[in-house]
């Protein structure tokens, strides 16, 4: 097989991850300081559809970038005002919260659908064709692209490196603690709750304007659960997201491929593999037990209150 | 002296202030606990009438497009019926799982695969008639449900894995599945190619009640889950486990109840629900397979649950009333041309206000008169 042939593969794999590694990580922030946030998809989507709909109406790329992470900001403070100060059930919230992202997306998108996207600029274009099998996967990408790359050993120097990092993760292992300690817990978690939006926001207009430039309807199409799967997938490791994300980007990839090259299974199958892939993985990484309650933050999805 | 002053003032005006209490209920409020739901829809009505204000509507004709209109006649009000059935039967299984703590969001699947299993079976009978073929679909549709329903459960139970992702990754692999069927093995072989199966045979239908109406028998499966889970709920030993391991999962493990069967239990239960409420929509109204058998019945019945307060009679009410949003987004769009994926906004601002309204459930507010 022609080289460059495989540098292809490998970055259109890359390229599919991005979305996944972006909503993993700002997810993985969240579930960290103690949140179980079940929105991702809703934010996504909201995402999505900010990006797209920004993009058309104002001409500008950075507007829109920033517009979708401000739209996944927003609505992760409904799902920040409920579990937080309204000491909401995470499980049910976030529920709520992907239920009426898709339907809003659907109804501001209306006016969206099938409207081309734009060209979205990229970095080095230049060098793409200068060196063979690495250029392809090194240059020629979004901004978005080597942001996402570099997000996952950001976040874990975050964690481990820096003293917010360090609150943190107290806030989710041991809130009651952190509080005594002075730590504003609610402030801390409401923080996480709204990076994680934006990320989701993110990862969104990442499908909409760069991967796929243009608006369908529930476009995400279970992106947001399976980045959700990657965390526990990660033990919230956050250099574990790239690895798993490849993974399920591989796995989307590989249909196009065995469809064009004319392998016969049937294209639900294939299509199905991430979804399956994503049970067996989950399967394998949580039977160990013990592995499973040291890596998970210790308060993960339960309401912290404190009597004042 | 005047130093005091500036002091005592600002006590005065700080005890003032605090006009306002939040205090802490010692026991969560019983009344409130139905009332919250009436709270939560009219505070989503009151959102509703804002967003059709946004949207250039005017509120209050948008509104009774909305939820007026497409019940007042007779054909309007089956419809709701229709709606409501698969909703009420599914809320009714969802409740098992809630009730004890297990988060089963994949309803949507198991009433596909219910609809898959009972679909297969009543393609067998296509071209014959007789009584026992309906019983064996119906039955064929709530063990494919429970099948269904099973992997989350075992996967739980023995491999600790999270219900919640394993639940919901299956409703996509079931609706791949569905759409593999219908447009390959299964697909009529006299349909042009058109993604859908052959029509069932009549005795593989469910009975209408009334000529002309689409309202059919499958709304006594629901009242049958209604009368029988209410019993379970209230009347047996375990329903009493259920409601100690939704409240403490430790406590039920001190009293030695038997977590995993338990928890395996309430998913069939939940599954065998969701399959039926999959036999009701293609042995009733569709008459045979396609690929949109289900517009998300499966996760909009969670709310239904929530706002029913996981009680059986509660569901029946809230699913009545969730039926309507599918209904007014139908009329809303042709009458008005609001989009139809208004019902689906209004579902999750119920679901929203319903969980933040639950706040009074835990917490007083006191209005403290000033202290002069």
């Amino acid at each position: 097989m022609d080289i460059n042939f495989v540098g292809l593969i490998i970055t259109s794999i890359m390229a599919s991850a991005v979305p996944l590694i972006l909503a993993s990580c700002g997810e993985l922030i969240t579930e960290r300081s103690g949140v179980l946030n079940l929105g991702v998809e809703g934010m996504m989507i909201i995402g999505a559809i900010s990006g797209f709909a920004i993009m058309t109406v104002t001409g500008s790329l950075i507007l829109a970038v920033l517009g979708a992470m401000l739209a996944g900001v927003l609505i992760s403070t409904i799902f920040a005002f409920l579990t937080q100060t309204l000491i909401t059930n995470h499980v049910a919230t976030g529920l709520a919260l992907t239920i009426f992202g898709i339907g809003i997306s659907a109804m501001i998108g209306k006016n969206f659908v099938g409207i081309p996207g734009k060209e979205f600029p990229v970095l080095f274009g230049s060098l793409k064709d200068a060196i063979p099998f690495l250029s392809p996967i090194l240059f020629g990408h979004s901004i978005v692209f080597y942001f996402a790359f570099a997000l996952p050993f950001l976040t874990n120097y975050f964690l481990k490196k820096t003293k917010i990092g360090l609150i943190l993760r107290a806030v989710g292992d041991s809130p009651d603690s952190a509080s005594n300690q002075g730590i504003n817990v609610r402030l801390v978690r409401y923080l996480c709750i709204l990076y994680g939006g934006a990320m989701c926001g993110l990862a969104g207009a990442y499908l909409s304007m760069i991967y796929t430039p243009q608006w369908i309807e529930n476009m995400t199409g279970g992106r947001g659960w399976i980045a959700l799967a990657l965390v526990v997938f990660s033990t919230w490791n956050p250099i574990k997201i790239l690895i798993g994300a490849m993974i399920f980007g591989g796995l989307t990839i590989i249909q196009f491929h065995m469809q064009a090259i004319g392998v016969r299974i049937p294209v639900q199958f294939l299509t199905a593999l991430p979804y399956i892939v994503t049970i067996i993985v989950l399967v394998v990484i949580s039977r160990d037990s013990r592995k499973i309650r040291l890596s998970t933050p210790s308060s993960l999805g339960k309401s912290f209150y404190k009597d004042n | 002296m005047l130093m005091k002053l500036p002091l005592k003032n600002l006590e005065c005006l700080w005890e003032e202030e605090k006009l306002i209490k939040i205090v802490k209920r010692d026991q969560p409020s019983r009344a409130i606990f139905f009332l919250t739901p009436v709270l939560a829809i009219f505070l989503t009505l009151v959102s509703g009438g804002l967003i059709f204000y946004i949207l250039g509507f005017k509120p209050f004709e948008a509104l009774k497009f909305f939820f007026i209109v497409p019940i007042a006649d007779m054909y309007g009000f089956s419809e709701l019926l229709l709606k409501a059935t698969p909703l009420c039967l599914i809320a009714i299984g969802l409740s098992f799982c809630f009730k004890s703590n297990n988060w089963n969001i994949g309803a949507e699947g198991q009433l596909t695969f219910g609809a898959i299993v009972s679909g297969g079976i009543a393609l067998l009978f296509y071209d014959q008639e007789g009584f026992y073929i309906l019983p064996i679909v119906i039955l064929a549709g709530a063990i494919g449900g429970m099948l269904y329903a099973s992997i989350p459960a075992i996967l739980k139970t023995y491999f600790n894995t999270n219900e919640i992702l394993v639940s919901l990754m299956l409703v996509y692999v079931s609706k791949l599945i569905l759409d593999y069927l219908v447009v390959g093995p299964w697909s009529n072989p006299e349909g042009f190619n058109f993604p859908e199966t052959r029509q069932f045979s009549d005795s593989a239908r469910l009975p209408l009640l009334v000529e002309g109406l689409r309202i059919h028998a499958g709304i006594f499966l629901a009242l049958a889950a209604v009368v029988i889970s209410w019993f379970i709920f209230y009347k047996t030993y375990l329903g009493f486990q259920m409601k100690v391991s939704g409240f403490s999962l430790k406590t039920a493990k001190y009293a030695g109840y038997k977590g995993k069967k338990m928890i395996i239990l309430v998913f069939l239960i939940s599954g065998a629900c969701a399959g039926l409420a999959g036999v009701g929509e293609i042995t009733g109204p569709i008459g045979q397979l396609h690929r949109e058998i289900s517009p998300d019945y499966g996760f909009t019945a969670i709310i239904v649950a929530f706002l029913g307060r996981l009680n059986p009679v509660g569901i029946i009410f809230a699913s009545l009333v969730v039926a309507i949003t599918y209904l007014g987004a139908e009329t809303a769009q042709i009458f008005m041309q609001i989009p139809k994926y208004t019902g689906q906004v209004f579902q999750g601002m119920i679901l929203f206000f319903l969980l933040a309204s639950d706040y009074l459930l835990f917490f007083k507010i006191k209005f403290i008169g000033s202290k002069k």
